[in-house]
Order: C-alpha cells, then sequence, then structure tokens
C-alpha cells in the first residue's frame, strides 16, 4: 500500500473522544488515485528519460536525481542537508517575524479605526510592490551572509496574506452575533475574545498555508542574490552554474520536500486548535 | 454578587413601558424614513404580546428599541423601573432572532453556555443549567454536536434555550419561525408555549404570521405601514393551555379574522397564507372571504 503525501494528515484520528465522528478524515481510499497518478507519472518520467536518450543535463531520470540526494546528503561542496536545514531556519524566522506583525497589524486595525484608516491602504499598497525585487537591497542592509536578510524577504512575504486574512475573519462576523453579544451587555474585550478570534481561526489557518510556502519562496528566492554557501539557494544557484543538475534537481526536491512537511503541519495543528471545521467544510 | 434572576426583581407595573415613541432613520441630516410615530404600549408581567403588521411598519425597530439595540429618536421605554439601556446592561434581556445565530466553533452546549460564561457563573452552574435548558426544548441527546448538524427547528430551539438560560425577565423574539416550514412552525409554536407556561417569562414576538400571533398571544398588537402606528390591540382570550384543538376552535378563527381586519383598516395587504406581506387586491379579498367561511 503506498501511503504518499497528504496519506499524514488522518494519523490525528481518533485521538480525541471529544469530538468523535467529528473529523472530516478522508480514508486512504480516496488519495489512491492521486497516489497512482504520482508515482505513474515519475515511472512515466524515468521510462520516457532512458527511452529519449536525453542527457543528463538536459532532464536527469528520477533515480539519478534520488542517487545525487544521497551522494550529497550530509558532506562535500553541495552538502543538500545542512543547505536545507539553515534555508528552513531562514524560513521559519520570517514566518514568525511575517505572522506576528501580520496579527498585530490585524487586530490594531480591528480596534482602532485610525489604525484601520492608516494602515490597511499602506499594507494594500505594498502588497503590489514586487516584494522579491527588493532582495538585493535587504541583503545589502542585513549582511549578504547573514541569515535575518533572507529572514526578512520571507517575512515580508508572509505579512500580507496573514494580515489580510485575520483581519476579514475579525470583521466578517454575523451582524446579529454582534446584537446578541451587545444583549448581554458584552464588552468589546468580550466580543473580540468570543466571537471575533474563533471566527478569524479558520482564515488564519488558511492564511498560514499559503505562507509557509511563501516564507520557503522567499528564503529561497533571496539566496539566489547571494548569501552563506550552505543553503538551498546557493546549492540551486552553484550546481546549475557547474552543470551539475542532478544536484539542482536534489536541492529542489529537497525543498519541495520541506515545504510539504511544513504545509502538513499547519494542517495537523489546523485539525487540533478547530477540529469542528474540517466537519464544517465536509458536510458543506 | 446580585442575582440576575428575573424572579429576585419581582415588583409591581409593567415590566415594559413604552410611550411616545418615534424613530426617524436619518442619512446625514436629513431625515429619510419615519419607521414608527406615537407608540405608546405597556406589557404586564408574565405576558406573550405579538407585534403584527405589514413589512415596514417598524414592529422590528420597536422591538430593537425596547431591547435597546436602537433607540427612540423620542419617547422613553422603561423596562422593569429602569431605561431600556440599564435593563441591557442588567441581562434582563433575552434575544431570539430570525437566524438562531449560533456559533458554529461551539458544541450545541457551550452555545447556551455563552451568556452564562459572560455573565460570569461558574462552570458546575453552567453546565447543569445547559442540561436543563436542552433538556427543556428537548435536545437532551445533541449536547456534543455542533450547530451544523442540526436542522434549522433545531438550530432555533437551541437559540431558545440559550435565550431563557440566565432567566431573563423579558424575551425579545424577533420572528423567530420565519425562516421555517409550516409544519415545523406549528410544532414550534406548541413548544414555545409549553416553555411560556413554565417559566412565567414576559415575551414579545414580532411575527408576519396571523395563525401565529393568535395562536401564541395574550395580546396581539396590530401596527399599520409606515410611519409605524399602533391601529388596534386585540386581546386573545382563548383558554390556555392551547392544543390543536385550539386552531380549530371557533373562538380561533374569531380572532384570526379580527386581527386580519384590523391589518386591512391599517391597509396591510395579506397573502392566502394568512401571512402579511405584498400581495395583490385580489388575493386580499380570497384571503378576507375564506377567513368568512372559517
Amino acid at each position: 500500500m503506498t501511503t504518499i503525501g497528504p496519506a499524514i494528515a488522518p494519523t490525528s484520528r481518533g485521538s480525541r473522544p471529544a469530538v468523535r465522528g467529528l473529523r472530516g478524515t478522508r480514508s486512504l481510499a480516496w488519495y489512491l488515485p492521486a497516489a497512482i497518478v504520482f508515482v505513474g507519472g515519475i515511472v512515466l518520467w524515468e521510462v520516457v528519460v532512458g527511452a529519449l536518450n536525453l542527457q543528463a543535463f538536459v532532464l536527469p531520470k528520477p533515480t539519478a536525481i534520488l542517487a545525487a540526494l544521497q551522494a550529497n546528503w550530509a558532506e562535500g561542496r553541495f552538502a543538500l542537508l545542512p543547505s536545507a536545514t539553515a534555508t528552513l531556519q531562514e524560513a521559519l524566522t520570517g514566518l514568525v517575524i511575517g505572522t506576528t506583525v501580520g496579527l498585530l497589524v490585524a487586530f490594531a486595525s480591528v480596534r482602532w479605526v485610525t489604525a484601520r484608516g492608516i494602515l490597511l491602504p499602506l499594507a494594500v499598497a505594498a502588497n503590489a510592490v514586487p516584494i522579491i525585487a527588493f532582495a538585493p537591497l535587504l541583503n545589502n542592509w542585513f549582511g549578504l551572509v547573514n541569515p535575518l536578510s533572507k529572514a526578512l524577504m520571507a517575512a515580508i512575504l508572509v505579512f500580507f496574506p496573514v494580515m489580510a486574512n485575520v483581519v476579514r475573519g475579525l470583521v466578517d462576523v454575523e451582524p446579529a452575533a454582534v446584537e446578541l453579544m451587545r444583549s448581554y451587555a458584552a464588552s468589546d474585550w468580550t466580543i473580540l475574545r468570543k466571537l471575533r478570534v474563533p471566527n478569524a481561526l479558520p482564515y488564519f489557518f488558511t492564511a498560514m498555508k499559503v505562507a509557509t510556502t511563501l516564507s520557503l519562496i522567499g528564503a529561497i528566492v533571496a539566496e539566489y542574490f547571494g548569501g552563506a554557501s550552505t543553503v538551498l539557494g546557493r546549492m540551486i544557484v552553484q550546481s546549475a552554474s557547474a552543470l551539475k543538475f542532478d544536484i539542482t534537481w536534489a536541492a529542489i526536491l529537497l525543498g519541495a520536500a520541506t515545504g510539504i512537511v511544513f504545509y502538513l503541519v499547519v494542517a495537523v495543528v489546523e485539525r487540533f486548535v478547530i477540529p469542528w471545521h474540517a466537519t464544517l467544510r465536509a458536510e458543506a | 454578587m446580585t442575582d440576575p434572576s428575573p424572579r429576585a426583581a419581582q415588583q409591581t407595573g409593567p415590566v415594559v413601558r413604552v410611550s411616545g415613541v418615534d424613530k426617524t432613520f436619518r442619512r446625514g441630516d436629513r431625515a429619510v424614513t419615519k419607521a414608527l410615530e406615537a407608540i405608546d404600549l405597556d406589557i404586564a408581567r408574565g405576558e406573550f404580546v405579538s407585534l403584527i403588521g405589514p413589512s415596514g411598519c417598524g414592529k422590528s425597530t420597536l422591538l430593537r428599541i425596547v431591547g435597546d439595540l436602537t433607540s427612540p429618536s423620542t419617547g422613553t421605554v422603561t423596562v422593569n423601573g429602569k431605561t431600556a439601556e440599564q435593563a441591557r446592561r442588567d441581562r434582563d434581556y433575552g434575544m431570539v432572532f430570525q437566524a438562531p445565530v449560533l456559533f458554529d466553533w461551539r458544541t450545541v452546549e457551550d452555545n447556551v453556555k455563552l451568556p452564562l460564561e459572560i455573565l460570569g457563573w461558574d462552570a458546575a452552574r453552567r453546565a447543569s443549567r445547559a442540561r436543563e435548558m436542552l433538556d427543556l426544548v428537548e435536545l437532551g441527546e445533541f449536547v456534543k454536536h455542533h450547530p451544523f448538524q442540526l436542522s434549522g427547528g433545531m438550530q432555533q430551539r437551541v437559540a431558545i434555550a440559550r435565550a431563557l438560560a440566565f432567566e431573563p425577565s423579558i424575551l425579545l423574539m424577533d420572528e423567530p419561525f420565519g425562516a421555517l416550514d409550516e409544519m415545523t412552525r406549528e410544532r414550534m409554536n406548541g413548544e414555545v408555549l409549553r416553555i411560556w407556561e413554565r417559566t412565567g417569562t414576559t415575551i414579545l414576538f414580532v411575527t408576519h404570521s396571523i395563525p401565529e400571533a393568535v395562536f401564541l398571544s395574550s395580546r396581539v398588537v396590530v401596527m399599520s405601514a409606515r410611519p409605524g402606528r399602533i391601529t388596534t390591540i386585540v386581546d386573545i382570550d382563548l383558554p390556555r393551555p392551547r392544543t390543536d384543538e385550539t386552531r380549530e376552535s371557533r373562538r380561533y378563527f374569531e380572532l384570526v379574522t379580527a386581527v386580519r381586519e384590523a391589518l386591512r383598516a391599517g391597509g396591510a395587504e395579506l397573502d392566502d397564507r394568512g401571512t402579511v406581506g405584498p400581495g395583490s387586491d385580489a388575493s386580499i379579498e380570497r384571503t378576507i372571504a375564506e377567513g368568512a367561511v372559517g
């Protein structure tokens, strides 16, 4: 039985009896077609590259990529695992900074109308700028080899989706729900705690799923413009310029795997924090 | 700590006194709509009073003024001898809206506990009261469900349980069964009466439906279209407890006709289900003819 990718998600099944029967958990059979297509695609890739006798610098075989991954796993000029770890650290730092600032701006703009008037247009305008273009500037400001310059690139990318989604989640409550709370003479603080924040949680997790991917993109792309030598972005650039494309592919594969694991961690946390939401989606 | 229970606040005089209330909605400095004009209404403790009238007659606005969710342009509202705002701060109101307004992230039980948490009840007392209220609305076996797993009628019963949980002295219900089908609505009517008889709560009830108003109320307040005025108050002297036989009694039909004629005198258009709303003159004539046959 093949269990790849998203099949990891249902491992939390049945771990909390309080929400028994509540999960929109899908059976392994549901993932089977996707798994078959995925494995089939890889096999096809292997066969086609062999049959057409393509050169490794055009498209290496999957087996060659795996071999390169294994050969350059922990040491050598292209040590991939330490590179991936370093890049993940940058991305994580950026994710934390971007999420924190995004949440602060979101709460401030919901709490104070003036803050909303000032912050939201600025944030929207900033989001329209091709942010990646700033990577060389960040490198210049915070140092080419300083992980912080990459983390900040990631943070800037993460900020907007988190801020925008959380603002929506906090504001998009039923007007009647606010009136209900008023009829209980609930304070603004209580309304925030018992209505707006729970309402915003699904929006927040949606944003986080996007943000994890964006943080990795931000870190890797910032590394393209220069950085410490053992990071994924540098591995990709340097192996490509050395025409060692099997290593380039191996680095990309490792980056992709990191992104998927990152995403799954958010999905699992979501299941624990708002278990009801999966059911709501499943029944909708 | 003071007990917010209305039973501790027994006093003489009406629970609700509305006097000389006007409500004009404004946009900027311009008066846009005169929604209510010269409203006077007293509601005694334990009464079940319905507000009925054509769409846009301001009956919901009147209910919202009583509940301090909006304020009157002129006039005063006194609830339990206090201003409406003070009454709201003292948690004298239980509100039920047309939509159940349940929180999806809370179980049925936790939705009922919501007002109790805000009122600062301890966990044990919250739990036992939530159980008690859910048994009252016969949803005892659904405590751990989430609202979206229940039917519309069940959701509205949860909303009623929630509204009654902290024993407010007055229950304000704004077309609570307007979104339900006819069968469910009749069952809910019976349920509301049963709860009202058991708890002794004062109820102010807004509805579009003449049969519903007559079946439930001790008095039906008939309002005219814009600006909303009280044209007639029909005393409903049907015996209690009211049952399915009540709906087939001669007196019931007489009262339905009386309310219908009062609405018509106020310029309302009726459809053939006895519901007030936009309709043609022909359908009004048909409705009246059917009412006379009944």
